[in-house]
């Protein structure tokens, strides 16, 4: 009888790393296991091919080119013995190197770019739309009586008397979008326009008020050419022509408006310009160089607000992290004290600010200070109209506040838990030399504190220099800055300005002059991190 | 059996409090001594949970008489209220945050333990590099680089529409993009800690690598493991610009997000349907907390900040 041996059979190691990786992949993997990788496998490369085929179908192709070798790679990894810690790292690495650093990537290329709600697209799509969007009167067409009428399916449809230039009328019919088609009228009012035709009643005006959006909108082409004139009622009646507002001349590459002939050239910066400098809009996506970081320097509607956001920024970090610390570790001597009396309670209602989540606190402090309605103005101040959120300096000092309060707890914790790692017998003798409390404590317990919390001060600056959640829910970094040609107001601070930039609903969304900050953030981060790192011996630790 | 006499008594209790140094203090020594602590115990105490105080009494308040003093009304009809405001679907949002950030979370602790486990057990070219780049990778917030996420998203969207902006699928995998960075490192400290002999007395007796990570590593770790996910969950659920910018429809948003359109409207009007919310959505949140609260003060001073 022979005998079998299951797993791996062992042998001499024949070199050196071959020995490492025989431990690493011992015994026989389970059919289960088979079948649930190459059914995932599957899946994951048929949605990748899909993906594929509709990138290629958008001439996409570099970014069809990365799927197609990553998708390969992920193969190559699951499907060949071996490479095990490749099989361990892949899912999280995927993962990490789109959301994480391929869009840190992409906020520098978008920095050098002109993307943004007035340039989202590329070019045919902006002279589309600049075509079917700029729509105006055409000066020295005739008005024409019309009629709001409805068809036997109770459709609503307009109905128009066109008189030519020799004086002959027709009688025309449309719903919204469609190209107008004769009728024979039935009816006619004592200015001679028709109120009814075949098969088409008139609408009572309470019906019409009903639904005067609809009636305002209706757009009635006069032929099927896209790019025709077309009318449209102020009133329900009257009739009025419109007509695209811009002319494209393909061969020239220029628009030309129609109300006052003005020529408007490819500027070669996303967008038609004339020669005064009047701009289109929307434009379409360019790269544009060094022009955002360019704007951010020298436009001083732009650089005055940037180096009072830039400072304040570092002194909401800096002061919210010594006002908490001090907080935080006066407390932590104070009642690091056993035989204080509720001394658990104490914590326990200390450490509250910090269990409850951060974006309800931004909210309820938001409340509090209510110049109105505030608990703060009506019932501590007597109902006076403090603008603790409005007044531009005011607002600097609330929000510390809010950040201490929420801050606290979290010194109080790690100070607390310093200190009990101090070693008694280092205080004792002290005490025995005659040490003041004073002394006691800013010679011995101080320095030994630092050492261990030093790494989390800075860790809180870091923390604190993108408190986004805070600054942003609790004043919207208002007040507004007025002088500023950005959105940005008086306590914002780097990071919620980038997203006014980018996001906010009211002005146009500027994606490169918000990447452009955020680059700028990437390197204040990084050089703080970097010193941090210096400091610290975090990477010592690592072997 | 010696009964003491009440002299003996009594002169026994004053050398014991004598000892332990337990007399009773005049009151202003007292004060000197341990009240002064009580006192500002009491104010920290007041300064620390009164704008909790203030949100369950205004949650419980009548519309128009909340400013005035604590819980000078009852009525539950905020709660009522909160819950049927068709353009504020409070109750989506919050089982939109359960399902958001566990998905998050239990995706991110699993990511995260493949990924400690390569770099705890296994040898491999590259290794301190990799770890060295989570360190450095996890210095730089994903919220820096919203512009991009948001561009990102529009182009998958392209492609995938169900993953594009508005789809709550995206807003997982973003959150999964951050989960390396963030909890590999602390993982990999954990799983260090379990002894290699173990893995190794398996690997003997036949066990695959899959064995290993799922039999032994994973169980041994569950503890670790559930208390980092929790606080992933804590930290997700919190999270107001990236839900903001990725989840459009109102029924899609989460309870930050959701929220915030209370705070942001007319304050007056909704103030206390608001507080109703806010106490529903931070009762979990803060019980979850003082579960937690020795693994999170053994975590800060790993160096964990709460978002």
């Amino acid at each position: 009888m022979s005998t079998e041996t299951r797993g791996p059979t062992w042998q001499l190691p024949k070199g050196t790393r071959k020995s490492n990786t025989a431990l690493n992949d011992g015994g026989t993997p389970s059919l289960f296991g088979t079948v649930v990788k190459i059914v995932l496998l599957g899946l994951m490369s048929a949605a990748m091919v899909f993906a594929i085929m509709i990138l290629i179908g958008n001439e996409d192709y570099l970014f069809a080119g990365i799927v197609a070798v990553a998708t390969l790679l992920v193969n190559w990894v699951y499907l060949r013995r071996g490479s095990l810690p490749a099989k361990y790292l892949a899912p999280g690495l995927i993962f990490m190197a789109v959301f994480q650093v391929y869009v840190v990537g992409y906020s520098g290329y978008i920095a050098f770019t002109n993307y943004g709600s007035m340039h989202n697209s590329d070019k045919d799509d902006a002279i589309n739309a600049l075509l079917l969007n700029g729509q105006t009167r055409i000066a020295g067409e005739p008005v024409y009586p019309l009629t709001v009428v409805t068809d036997d399916a109770g459709e609503l449809n307009f109905l128009v008397t066109i008189t030519d230039e020799s004086g002959a009328t027709q009688v025309k019919v449309a719903a919204d979008g469609e190209v107008l088609q004769q009728v024979t009228p039935t009816e006619f009012n004592s200015f001679g326009a028709a109120k009814a035709a075949e098969g088409y009643t008139e609408m009572p005006f309470r019906e019409i008020a009903a639904i005067q959006e609809e009636v305002v909108r209706a757009k009635l082409y006069l032929s099927d050419d896209p790019e025709s004139y077309f009318l449209m009622t102020p009133d329900a009646s009257q009739a009025v022509v419109f007509g695209p507002r811009l002319d494209y001349n393909q061969a020239s590459d220029t628009m030309t408006r129609v109300e006052d002939g003005k020529v408007f050239f490819d500027s070669g910066e996303g967008s038609y310009r004339s020669a005064d400098g009047e701009e289109l809009a929307p434009g379409w996506r360019v790269e544009v160089g060094l022009l955002n970081f360019e704007r951010a320097f020298t436009d001083p509607g732009i650089r005055e607000p940037l180096i009072r956001v830039t400072i304040w920024t570092f002194a909401f970090a800096i002061l919210s992290v010594i006002s908490t610390f001090i907080l935080g570790l006066g407390l932590a001597l104070l009642f690091n004290d056993a035989k204080l009396r509720g001394q658990r309670w104490y914590r326990v209602a200390m450490v509250l600010p910090y269990a409850f989540p951060g974006f309800l606190s931004a909210f309820v402090w938001r409340a509090l200070y209510n110049k109105d309605y505030g608990f703060i103005n009506v019932v501590l101040f007597g109902g006076a109209e403090i603008p603790w959120l409005t007044d531009e300096f005011l607002v600097k000092i609330s929000i510390l506040l809010v950040n201490l309060w929420l801050g606290f707890p979290y010194m109080f914790l790690i100070t607390t838990g310093a200190l009990q790692s101090i070693p008694s017998d280092l205080m004792e003798s002290a005490r025995i030399d005659g040490a003041s409390a004073w002394q006691q404590l800013r010679l011995i317990k101080l320095p030994l504190l630092l050492v261990s919390v030093a790494p989390l001060l800075i860790t809180s600056f870091a923390f604190n220099f993108n408190n986004f959640s805070l600054i942003y829910l609790l004043s919207g970094g208002g007040p507004k800055d007025f002088d500023a040609t950005i959105n940005v107001g008086h306590s914002d601070i780097l990071i919620s300005m980038v997203y006014k930039i980018a996001f906010s609903t009211g002005e146009g969304r500027d994606f490169g002059l918000a990447s452009a900050f955020s680059i700028l953030i990437f390197f204040i981060v990084g050089t703080i991190s970097y010193f941090s790192f210096r400091r610290t011996k975090t990477l010592e630790d690592v072997n | 059996m010696d009964e003491l006499s009440k002299e003996e008594l009594k002169a026994y209790k004053e050398a014991k409090s004598l000892l332990t140094d337990e007399r009773r203090l005049s009151f202003g020594r007292w004060l000197r001594k341990k009240g002064w602590k009580h006192l500002v115990g009491w104010v920290m105490v007041v300064y620390s949970i009164f704008p909790i105080v203030y949100v369950i009494s205004g949650s419980f308040a009548n519309a128009d008489q909340f400013t005035s003093t604590l819980f000078s009304s009852f009525t539950t009809q905020n709660y009522v209220d909160l819950f049927e405001d068709p353009y504020r679907p409070f109750a989506n949002w919050f089982v939109n945050t359960l399902f958001i950030s566990g998905t998050a979370a239990i995706g991110s602790v699993f990511l995260s333990a493949l990924a400690a486990y390569a770099f705890s057990r296994l040898r491999f070219t590259g290794r301190r590099a990799g770890l060295l780049t989570l360190i450095l990778v996890q210095m730089f917030p994903q919220l820096l680089a919203l512009v991009a996420i948001y561009a990102l998203l529009v182009n998958i969207g392209n492609v995938f529409p169900f993953l594009g902006i508005g789809s709550q699928l995206a807003l997982i995998m973003v959150y999964l993009g951050g989960a390396l960075g963030a909890n590999t490192y602390l993982m990999y400290g954990f799983f260090n800690t379990i002894p290699k002999e173990l893995d190794e007395a398996a690997k003997i007796d036949g066990a695959t690598h899959t064995q290993i990570f799922y039999g032994i590593i994973l169980r041994l770790a569950a503890p670790i493991l559930a208390v980092i996910g929790l606080l992933a969950f804590i930290g997700t659920s919190s999270d107001f610009v990236l839900a903001n910018i990725i989840l459009t429809k109102p029924e899609s948003k989460t309870l930050a997000v959701g929220l915030y359109m209370y705070v942001s409207d007319q304050f007056g009007q909704r103030w206390t349907i608001f507080a109703a919310g806010a106490v529903l959505a931070a009762v979990p949140i803060v019980a979850l907390f003082l579960y937690l609260q020795k693994y999170i003060v053994s975590g800060l001073t790993g160096g964990a900040v709460k978002g």
